[in-house]
């Protein structure tokens, strides 16, 4: 019996296990200082689905053995752009929502191709890499939000007629037009997006059927073993790439769905620490530096959304002060960190 | 393999292409500025006295092989901590500076042993990981200066703590320790303050670190991050002597960003050590250094071509496109995008390496 709990501490580790256990202590604790349950597993469904794709994009670059996308900004920067011009364009409800990931794809595509084929010339250094080459897209992205000729009244300032906002509001064009899809309400405080949920399990379908044709198992043997993919003639580099584009197209689709549902764009520094929650959700979930499945995405993101709705309400009336953003930062980064300790890589 | 005089060249150009891509950067920049080169050699003299110890804190683990120390936040934090503990005793002047860099070195050796101990089990992703430990570590930073000065650790003097009545505010006033290190010695050469004091600190510690690379430690730290398991081999405690490269780092960065926050005069207490560590990096790489390579000598370069086009590119934005934020926004893209770049060119040298070891490998077998 004490072995079998050891070997599951073992096998989950224990940092995942210990956020386990305090989400559900946040769960009990919670009718106990007057939050609503309804109410916060509503925000936890919601903020799932606003997440999920995002913590989706790092399934296929884990697979295909380029680590933990570091790199997700740029997804993130294709998906603006996308939305960014459906605003302009005046595209309203769910034809605005798909026309910016329409015109989103093909940039999300170019940026994916160029940046694996960046990751395939620094084999073993992707991850550091790919946080700065995220940082700099943001950074350079920041400079052309303000000279990109965008003029639509609702997305530049004011009163100097040119540059982009900060924050643009996408409520009379397309806020919730996938989430009010067959959505439903409970009472005052349950609020379920339907729609939401079905986009983000067709994706994970489409994940899942992709990993089993022979293109995704051939992407999976390039992670877990390139020695032997390479003897039965894959073509790794290629497999890397395409890896790292649909990842890519993923980030871009995840920021789309996120938007719909936040109602607001983020530009300039937005993105630019975005990839650290969905890093920290696939890792949760029980994914590693170089295993990811689709179930690690669900427990993940569930997991660790919950936690990031739950601790402001809970422990702000257990305690009377808000401690929510010092334990996003230890539990996120924590997780992360207890990650890349796990596996030491051969080179010594 | 012979090498021809052209691929000399190109040689030199590739490897050097970092510093010279900022020269050129900085020389076309100057002129659009418009700013008088006294100006400028004021103010670079300025950043020079703030930056160059901080940026010496990255040497010696790049010695040691282990990439450039993201984890030098933590040494910026203990620095801060001591730096609170000063300001609520009111000490000022240079006896506040002593106290402060005598208070954070426990905190700072403490801290970097951790983070040796965390790097030890990433062997191969060390700047990844310290670069996580450093976001990790600010939330605990976070945690302890918040939450728990003022209420667990003592703190009397109300203008630091919240309102609240614990966790200290935004903004540590650290005026009665401003530039008290600088003017320590006070000298001025045609109407620019020089400060000599400071100047002297930082040539000590480079003394230290040429000496402490003929050492027989500075030896070892060679020899471990020129190959682990040779270096094993050969005797040497591997893991132990990669932890005190760390330890090192940590204590050097502490007092460096006590150096940092004195010529500046203010803390900002959750703000101040985040962007170190990019800062410190860009410069060195900017300089010239590598991942595994780095001189006192790129310290120096690094630091006047990065914060030349820190000063020169708002302004010359505002000249090229209208709008200085332009420029402002320009500035922190080149920080991040000179350490990709540099990450990057590091990564890939190494790979074309690897292949044109294993060609050659392959040639001379065939011949056999």
């Amino acid at each position: 019996m004490i072995n079998t709990i050891k070997n599951f501490i073992e096998d989950a580790g224990w940092p995942r296990i210990l956020i386990a256990l305090f989400l559900v202590f946040l769960f009990v604790a919670a009718p106990f200082v007057d939050v609503r349950l309804d109410a916060s597993v509503s925000d936890t469904l919601i903020r799932f689905g606003m997440n999920g794709v995002m913590v989706l994009a790092m399934v296929p670059m884990i697979q295909s053995g380029c680590g933990l996308n570091f790199g997700l900004p740029l997804g993130i920067i294709a998906g603006l752009l996308g939305a960014v011009t459906s605003v302009q364009l005046e595209m309203h409800g769910l034809f605005g929502v798909f026309g910016a990931m329409a015109m989103a794809t093909p940039l999300a595509i170019i940026f994916g191709w160029g940046y694996g084929l960046l990751l395939n010339r620094v084999k073993g250094d992707e991850m550091m890499i790919a946080t700065y080459v995220g940082f700099s897209s943001v950074a350079i992205m920041c400079v052309m939000w303000l000279i990109l000729p965008y003029d639509s009244p609702k997305m530049v300032w004011g009163y100097a007629g040119e540059g982009l906002r900060t924050t643009i509001s996408v409520e009379e064009f397309w806020q919730n037009a996938i989430g009010d899809i067959a959505s439903f309400r409970f009472g005052e405080f349950f609020y379920f997006p339907t729609g939401v949920f079905v986009f983000f399990f067709l994706c994970c379908g489409a994940i899942a059927l992709f990993m089993r044709t022979k293109t995704g198992t051939a992407m999976a043997t390039v992670g877990s073993n390139p020695e032997f993919a390479k003897a039965n003639g894959v073509n790794i580099n290629r497999m890397r790439t395409l890896s790292v584009i649909i990842s890519t197209v993923l980030g871009a689709y995840g920021i789309i769905i996120y938007q719909q549902s936040f109602g607001f764009i983020q530009l300039y520094m937005g993105p630019f620490y975005m990839a650290f929650p969905a890093v920290a959700a696939v890792l949760i979930g029980g994914a590693s530096v170089k295993k990811a499945s689709i179930m690690n995405v669900i427990v993940g993101t569930i997991l660790f959304q919950g936690i990031l709705t739950m601790t402001p309400s809970v422990i702000n009336s257990i305690i009377q002060t808000d401690m929510s953003e010092v334990i996003r930062i230890i539990v996120s980064n924590g997780m992360i960190l207890y990650a890349l300790t796990r596996v030491v890589r051969g080179r010594e | 393999m012979k090498t021809t005089k052209s691929e000399h060249l190109k040689f030199f150009f590739i490897r050097n292409a970092v510093p010279l891509l900022f020269f050129t950067i900085s020389a076309l920049a100057i002129p659009l500025s418009g700013f008088s080169l006294a100006y400028l050699f004021e103010e670079l003299l300025i950043r020079l006295s703030r930056n160059a110890f901080l940026v010496l804190s990255l040497l010696i683990p790049i010695l040691a092989g282990m990439g450039l120390n993201f984890g030098m936040v933590l040494g910026a934090m203990a620095g801060q901590i001591g730096f609170i503990f000063v300001a609520n005793w009111n000490i000022v002047g240079t006896q506040g500076l002593l106290l402060a860099a005598i208070i954070s070195t426990p905190i700072a050796i403490l801290l970097g042993w951790m983070c040796g101990i965390v790097l030890n089990k990433a062997r191969g992703r060390e700047m990844v990981t310290a670069f996580i430990l450093a976001f990790f570590m600010n939330g605990v930073y976070q945690l302890v200066v918040l939450y728990l000065f003022g209420s667990v650790v003592p703190i009397s003097n109300t203008d630091l703590v919240l309102s609240r009545g614990y966790g200290i505010r935004n903004v540590t006033n650290l005026e009665g320790m401003r530039n008290s290190l600088d003017n320590l010695i006070p000298l001025t050469l045609g109407g620019v303050g020089i400060p000599l004091a400071t100047f002297i600190l930082i040539g000590l510690l480079c003394l230290f670190i040429v000496w402490f690379r003929k050492t027989k430690l500075g030896q070892d730290m060679r020899a471990t991050g020129e190959d682990l398991a040779v270096a094993r081999s050969a005797g040497i405690r591997v893991l132990p002597t990669r932890i005190l490269a760390i330890i090192i780092s940590t204590v050097l960065a502490a007092y460096g960003q006590i150096i940092f926050l004195q010529t500046v005069g203010t803390m900002n207490t959750y703000n101040s050590h985040e962007q170190v560590g990019v800062f410190a990096i860009a410069a060195i790489l900017v300089g010239g250094a590598t991942v595994s390579k780095a001189s006192i000598t790129n310290v120096f370069v690094g630091i006047i071509l990065f914060h030349l086009m820190f000063i020169v590119s708002p302004t010359a934005g505002k000249v090229l496109f209208g709008d200085a934020q332009v420029g402002e926004y320009f500035r922190v893209f080149i920080s991040y995008g000179v350490i990709a770049l540099a990450l990057v060119l590091h990564a890939w040298r190494r790979q074309s390496d690897k292949d044109r070891a294993r060609a050659r490998f392959r040639n001379t077998s065939s011949a056999t």
